[in-house]
């Protein structure tokens, strides 16, 4: 059996559960603060000056709430917010149905379920880089396969849209691509609800000779729903920072038509270099996703109750 | 004895934080009224440090 050394028992010998517990915490809570709520604060103080990080040793001017005003009252920024809620409301609508419907398959435990789950696991795995460089081929009008397996079922000739090149399409091309890659982790966090659902409750269920279609949406879908949830907040959180995949599908066009939130924040931070704008313009994306966070964890613990 | 106010316990509270959150949010990302966008943010910024506030107060 390992003992404690000599030297480090007598040094906490004296200390309570509590000190000792607080000392396995604190390296923790020290690089959480350091990488975390540091660069918050400054942050925060940053949006409040006209700061630059390309001109260090330029004067910081306090420009009070200029940069805040300015965001607010930007047609082209409230625009970019609309295409984020786009993205997010279309995304997590299509990751949640397809991810449950998957999980719901998975459950009935056919033969060569675990394959099948490592199969539809594999998108996830993928780096964003690799992911968005392979769709990119994918969606090329004259080699991509995608065109070819559209133009296969609807007769539409390949070469005759663009995906991502398309107003109307461009979107949706980043739609389906953050839904193939994101749709197994929904599947993965239902499947963990499904599988926590007690056989007895089922069977109890047979007794009273429920239709399958009435246990679903008596046992299956409440027992399910605070996982659900928890899977709609990680994604909806998740996708409020999307920024990868539009930067390599897309880069925001054509013109602006995918150019969401983190777009803008990013070509403002560090292409124009008006570090100060761009803070308080994290900043409001910052609020906008903690209070809604807040909501829907009060939300998630009241379905938990029930 | 409770000598919290009735007004000020946690349940109608949260849900004033709730309601100000939820119209801040929907004020941010609506596509009809830029002024509508302009007051969402300290819409959503009062209605979340509210909610933190009275999150703590008794119920």
């Amino acid at each position: 059996m390992l003992k404690t050394p000599r030297r480090l028992a007598k040094k906490v010998e004296g200390l309570s559960d509590r000190a000792v517990a607080w000392l396995f915490i604190a390296p923790t809570m020290a690089l959480l603060l350091a990488i975390n709520i540091f660069p918050l604060f400054w942050a925060i103080g940053l949006s409040f000056t006209n700061y630059r990080a390309n001109r260090p040793n330029e004067a910081i001017a306090n420009v009070g709430l200029r940069n805040y005003e300015r965001i607010l009252t930007d047609p082209d920024i409230w625009i970019a917010m609309q295409t984020t809620a786009n993205f997010v409301f279309w995304t997590i609508a299509l990751q949640t149905v397809i991810g449950f419907g998957l999980a719901f398959l998975i459950d009935r435990k056919f033969r060569g379920h675990a394959f099948w789950t490592t199969i539809i696991l594999v998108p996830m795995m993928l780096s964003p880089a690799v992911v968005g460089n392979f769709w990119r081929f994918l969606y090329q009008p004259q080699i991509g396969l995608f065109n070819y397996i559209v133009s296969f079922f609807t007769g539409i000739p390949p070469s005759s849209f663009e995906m991502l090149g398309s107003v109307q399409l461009a979107p949706w091309a980043i739609i389906i691509v953050d839904t193939w890659m994101w749709t197994p982790y929904v599947m993965l966090i239902c499947l963990a609800g499904l599988r926590s659902i007690p056989d007895y409750i089922y069977e109890a269920a047979e007794v009273d000779r429920a239709s399958p279609w009435r246990q679903f949406w008596s046992i299956t879908l409440p027992m399910a729903l605070p996982f659900i949830m928890l899977a709609v907040l990680f994604r909806g959180i998740e996708n409020f920072k999307m920024f990868d995949m539009v930067n390599l599908l897309t880069g925001g066009g054509p013109g602006s038509t995918t150019e969401v939130a983190s777009i803008t924040l990013k070509r403002e931070a560090f292409e124009k270099w008006r570090t100060g704008y761009s803070s308080a313009f994290a900043i409001i994306l910052f609020v906008a996703v903690f209070g809604l966070a807040n909501i829907y964890v009060k939300a998630l613990n009241r379905v938990k109750q029930r | 004895m409770n000598v919290w106010p009735r007004l000020l316990r946690r349940k109608p509270m949260e849900a004033i934080a709730i309601a100000l959150i939820g119209a801040g949010f929907a004020m941010l990302f609506q596509p009809f009224m830029l002024e509508l966008y302009s007051y969402s943010f300290i819409t959503l910024l009062v209605g979340t440090l509210m909610f933190i506030v009275v999150s703590k107060f008794p119920e």
